[in-house]
């Protein structure tokens, strides 16, 4: 076996590998850019090699650094993790020539599986179901409709040269065939100016399901079950799971077996995955190979048992893999959340900064793979993800409480982060019955993601747990000292919570091991170790275990919990009273404003006060991330003041311009 | 006996029904409370003695002798926060608008003078048109009186001041004098002279708002301390301010149970301080992480943002927090943050709290604005009341001390009792580059020597240990352990005894 290897690559990926090879008494090397100078994988490793300037370009991407690297530390063979350097063949080689192994595919498969249409040629040639279509120009309406009769409706009629969905059509009979031609004809050579139009089956209701295969250098090929990532958010996955809910027996069998012959085919050796779109009728075609380990193995790590990176390092080593294809049974479920430093609210912005807090859940049955620790900095330069969220359960159904608990614990502060919209996914009846499609996300969806979209939790939990938390606080000042001798402070029961104006009256009294709480005629007997200062409140409210996040800002008290954010605050009876006599503040009117729409350096501000502006015209450069915003007027009118100057460095919603 | 009591009780509903119902209804539909809902929220329930209930004006020009309210406009007494006794008068808008009468005033002074003896808090809640005019030099009186007893208890209770309404002319000088000034939005103002008399003198067009408001006196003026939204939060805000302070001048801050570990660890700080040296950083998580329970009470956040002070507990003893923020100028002094800090230290000094001093400061703000504005005599201000506080005083270092801004800040040399620094601590007198452009003239055209002496410099004086040789710095701590060396010290000087010579007052450079 080795005795040391070199991880080319950063984050999350890297510190999981450093683990695996840990476990195997494999001595690790980390490399690392500027920006990673305190990143965790550099902690983890046994030893951590210095690779250049921050941009990926000029570290995790430069062949010869990490070469060097590992000749200086003596790694015997490096794992590439995923993106970076992992599908480069000429990287492959490279190591190989120096004698350095390469846990991952030889060249061959590397190479032919890179090609679009190279891997579709192979994997047709190696009796891997292809989507049926006709490649070539399509003369006229007779000759679609013959085409089409061969491939089966419905079909698609595409523009050569489309995009967009400009240009595509799609037919369910002859008809609509002749009639689809004739449009998707006119409509590309107005939109192109070329009218080409080529045709395709049309898959109905899209799954992305795919296959993870392991192979060795002995000729042993097997199937590891199936992921579905049909969640995905332009492209991205979001949600991954194992097994699929829609796949029986039969299919998997059959794509499983389909992709032994494609893998074969290419003398693959390795972890490596088969992707398939599926159609609503359980036909299944071949997308694309991906020839690493993909992000989401931990899935398919629960449900068979294995380790993936494990079984790639004994690979690499030139072992046999140590279980055959009977040996694979699929046992639970496994559910895998992208948790990401990016702002649902605020159309997926990215977010950067400094890890204020952070606590991931913890738990049996829970995984986190994360590469970043409290106090870290998750950096411009890279991938936003944080973490990826696991949770194994008998069931889908428990596998995903699971998540929405695990969800629940989830600490981050410091920078944005989406948990409020996996939540929002975690409880979305669609997902929860399995209807799941690669358009998920765009139909339920549909105008974008905003705080209404997180269904409403039972609010009587928040309630309760505010009112809770506010006599724990009053039962502490009531603790104080110097207080008058025999008149000292007496909490009463009674209290107030009030949320977006509404009025709840409660009743708060200490109990065993708690407080019991009434509420709306139901009584909740609470208990929790939480102690103030804490983020996480840890609860069992009538024996159910709840989590909230708490932040105290003033009187208010923050709640997080299932994706939902309560401000709540709790007053005695006579307070609530008065409160109710305060009047409701308007917000101001924020049309009159230019605000930054995120944190960054104001380069430039177009316009001069008293101009007159024009919808859509330039107002001002925002830099952040590297990349140059220009923000534009909305609408006509006059700029009144101008409240910042080039220069500036800019928080989310600071003011830049006045209007008029 | 009947009939007494009947009397009596005719009395009372006649006080506590002010100036009347309508009066209470126009006082709530402008957002405000009336003067006895105000107290009601603010102590604890059922804890108010009111006193002078049945006090009446005695003036007799204009009509005056027909209109009798009890109570004359204030509502005066005393009761319990947390069950600690505070004195509280409270104006009444809706009987006269609150105007102070002579009456009025000694109802004022009764409390004050009762506060004195037995050492405890006075909250003022203001809502005042200002002087009673009918009244005369009655009036003006009055309120001399009431300046005179807030300079005696300056420094023995503590004075707070809320402002719930008008506010305006000579009337703003007594919460001026007090040692906090709380605004509520909207609703509150303070000036000198009113926008009417502004618009004749000087022909600028300004609203009471913007003249006087929550807001300008929080960012602009830095006359008030804090500003809230409405009467209900600012008065129970302001009962979680009064549980930080000391009753008097001869007790120790009160104790306030907790249960976070004196020795917990902060792992998150020893990556706090950036690797680059000109990038800046929160200093409000330092803050945060350190004290009790999360829990920091900040004063005057919307005004000079470059230092931040507050108030938090250690072992659940409140402590003054004094810091440099380098996220705002740098963390350079300047006018406003010396004064920000000065008044602040001096507070807690009178009133026997400890002051905790992180320091980052790159020095002071250069320029002539700063010049011509006085930072000299404003800078000594700070200087001045460390120099003379004689309170437990802990200091930590975290990044840049240079230069006097160092002496400033709590340094050993200003009697500083413990003084820390973390290891990327630079305590020296000026930025490296700067001091070898200085040391180093004659090689300022070769860009290669000066940027060998800068690594030189900065090798030898950008560090804790030149200081530690010389005992200027106790220890080099790490990050993570901060909370624990400050509970720690904090214990150890629980009993410091430090007097500073018999004198009838220092001459601190106003």
């Amino acid at each position: 076996m080795f005795e040391k290897i070199l991880i080319a690559n950063r984050g999350e990926i890297a510190c999981r590998v450093i683990k695996s090879a840990r476990k195997m008494g494999i001595k690790t090397v980390a490399v690392y850019s500027d920006a990673d100078r305190e990143a965790l994988h550099v902690r983890m490793a046994d030893e951590a090699v210095h690779i250049g300037p921050s941009p990926s370009s000029e570290s995790y991407l430069v062949m010869e650094r990490i070469i060097q690297a590992c000749k200086d530390t003596g790694a015997q063979a490096v794992h590439p993790g995923y993106g970076f350097l992992s599908e480069n063949s000429v990287f492959c080689e490279a190591l190989e020539a120096q004698g350095i192994a390469f846990i991952g595919p030889a060249t061959l498969a590397i190479n032919s599986m890179g090609d679009k249409i190279t891997s579709k040629n192979l994997a047709e040639k190696a009796g891997v179901n292809v989507i049926p279509g006709y490649t070539d120009v399509v003369r006229d309406a007779e000759h679609a409709v013959e085409i089409s009769n061969g491939i089966g409706y419905p079909v698609m009629l595409k523009a050569s040269a489309g995009g967009g969905g400009k240009g595509m059509r799609v037919a369910w009979n002859e008809a609509e065939c002749r009639d689809g031609f004739e449009r998707a004809t006119n409509e590309a050579r107005s939109s192109f100016g070329d009218d080409r139009v080529f045709i395709e089956k049309f898959i109905e209701e899209p799954r992305h399901i795919e296959i993870q295969v392991m192979a060795d250098t002995h000729g042993n090929v097997i199937y590891l079950g199936e992921r579905e990532c049909s969640i995905q958010r332009r492209h991205q996955k979001v949600i991954e799971e194992a097994p699929s809910p829609f796949i029986d027996e039969a299919t998997r069998k059959e794509m499983g077996e389909q992709a032994v012959k494609l893998a074969k085919a290419v003398q693959y050796r390795s972890a490596g995955t088969v992707e398939f779109i599926v159609d609503a009728k359980r036909n299944f075609y071949f997308l694309e190979m991906n020839t690493r380990l993909q992000v989401e193995h931990p899935v398919t790590e629960l449900v068979t048992g294995q380790d993936l990176v494990e079984l790639m390092i004994r690979v690499a080593n030139g072992e046999a893999l140590p279980l055959k294809q009977a040996d694979v049974k699929l046992t639970g479920w496994a559910m895998e959340s992208r948790v990401y430093a990016e702002d649902p609210f605020r159309n997926f912005l990215p977010s950067i900064g400094r890890l204020v807090k952070y606590e991931p859940p913890e738990g049996e049955n829970v995984r986190v793979d994360t590469g970043v620790y409290e106090g870290g900095e998750v950096s411009m330069f890279y991938d936003p993800m944080i973490a990826k969220l696991i949770t194994y359960g008998a069931t889908r159904n428990e596998a995903i409480v699971r998540m929405q608990d695990a969800l629940d614990a989830y600490c981050i502060q410091g920078v944005r982060h989406n948990i409020s919209f996996l939540n929002a996914l975690m409880v979305h009846p669609r997902f929860i019955e399995g209807r799941l499609t690669t358009n998920f996300i765009a139909e339920e969806y549909p105008d974008g993601f905003d705080a209404s979209c997180v269904p409403q939790d039972d609010p009587a939990k928040s309630i309760v747990i505010a009112a809770m938390i506010h006599r724990q606080y009053m039962d502490r000042a009531a603790r104080m000292s110097g207080q008058l001798q025999g008149h000292e402070r007496r909490v009463n029961d009674e209290w107030v919570v009030v949320i977006g104006g509404e009025q709840h009256a409660v009743t708060v009294v200490a109990a065993d091991d708690g407080y019991q709480v009434t509420y709306a005629d139901n009584s909740y007997q609470v208990s929790t170790e939480w102690a103030f200062g804490q983020p996480l409140l840890h609860s069992t409210i009538n024996g159910k275990s709840a989590t909230f996040q708490v932040e105290r800002s003033g009187l208010w008290l923050r709640l997080f919990h299932r994706g939902n954010q309560i401000d709540a605050l709790v007053l005695t009876p006579r307070a609530a009273e008065l409160h109710a006599l305060m009047p409701e503040k308007e917000a101001p009117d924020l049309s009159k404003f230019l605000l930054s729409p995120m944190p960054g350096l104001l380069v430039k501000v177009s316009v001069v006060e008293g101009q007159e502006v024009k919808a859509g015209e330039e107002l001002a450069v925002v830099e952040a991330m590297k990349m140059e915003n220009v923000l534009r007027a909305s609408q006509d009118g006059v700029v009144a003041s101008v409240k910042a100057e080039a220069g500036d460095s800019l928080k989310v919603d600071q003011v830049i311009i006045e209007f008029e | 006996m009947q009939d007494m009591i009947s009397r009596l009780d005719e009395k009372r509903a006649a006080a506590v029904n002010g100036g009347g119902e309508k009066r209470i209804q126009s006082q709530h539909a402008k957002g405000k409370l009336t003067a006895r809902e105000r107290i009601e929220l603010f102590l604890d329930p059922g804890s108010f003695e009111e006193w002078d209930m049945f006090v009446e004006h005695g003036c007799t020009e204009f009509g005056m002798e027909r209109q009798k309210i009890p109570g004359d406009g204030v509502v005066t007494g005393y009761g319990t926060v947390s069950g600690r006794l505070v004195f509280v008068f409270s104006q009444d808008f809706t009987v006269f608008g609150g105007s102070l009468s002579g009456a009025h005033a000694q109802k004022i002074c009764k409390v004050m003078d009762h506060a004195m003896k037995v050492g405890a808090p006075v909250i003022g809640l203001n809502d005042s048109g200002g002087a009673r005019i009918q009244e005369g030099v009655e009036s003006l009186a009055g309120y001399a009186d009431v300046f005179q007893r807030n300079v005696l208890a300056s420094g023995v209770v503590p004075q707070i001041s809320m402002i719930m309404g008008p506010c305006a002319g000579g009337a703003v000088y007594s919460p001026s004098m007090t040692d906090f000034i709380f605004m509520v939005k909207d609703t509150s103002y303070m000036f000198v002279t009113g926008p009417d008399v502004v618009k004749t003198v000087t022909h600028e067009t300004v609203t009471a708002e913007e003249l006087g408001g929550a807001v300008t006196h929080t960012t602009k003026s830095g006359v008030a301390d804090l500003a809230f939204e409405n009467d209900v939060e600012a008065l129970l805000m302001l009962r979680r301010f009064v549980n930080f302070l000391p009753a008097n001048n001869r007790q120790l801050p009160p104790v306030w149970p907790t249960d976070d570990p004196a020795d917990r660890k902060i792992p998150s700080l020893d990556t706090l301080i950036p690797t680059d040296p000109n990038k800046p950083y929160d200093m409000m998580e330092l803050i945060k992480k350190i004290v009790d329970d999360n829990d920091f009470f900040e004063i005057q956040p919307g005004y000079a943002g470059n230092i931040l002070t507050g108030f938090g507990r250690m072992e659940g003893s409140t402590v003054g927090i004094v810091a440099n923020q380098p996220m705002v100028l740098a963390g350079c002094l300047d006018i406003d943050s010396s004064k920000k800090a000065a008044r602040f230290v001096r507070f807690c000094d009178a009133f026997n709290i400890p002051v905790v001093t992180l320091v980052d400061v790159p020095g002071f703000l250069p320029g002539t604005s700063q010049e011509y504005g006085g930072i000299i005599k404003h800078g000594a201000k700070l200087l001045y009341a460390y120099a003379e506080a004689t309170v437990p005083k802990i200091t930590v270092i975290t990044r840049k001390a240079y230069g006097g801004a160092y002496d400033v800040m709590a340094s050993k040399h200003l009697r500083g009792d413990v003084n820390l620094a973390w290891p990327t601590a630079e305590i020296a007198v000026m930025g490296p580059k700067g001091a070898v452009e200085i040391i180093f003239r004659q090689d300022l055209g070769n860009q290669e020597k000066i940027s060998a002496r800068t690594d030189e410099y900065r090798e030898k004086f950008a560090n804790p240990f030149v200081a530690g040789s010389r005992g200027f710095i106790d220890d080099v701590i790490m990050p993570h352990s901060t909370r624990k060396r400050i509970c720690r010290s904090l214990a150890m000087l629980k009993d410091k005894e430090l007097e500073n010579p018999w004198r009838k007052h220092g001459n601190i450079p106003l």
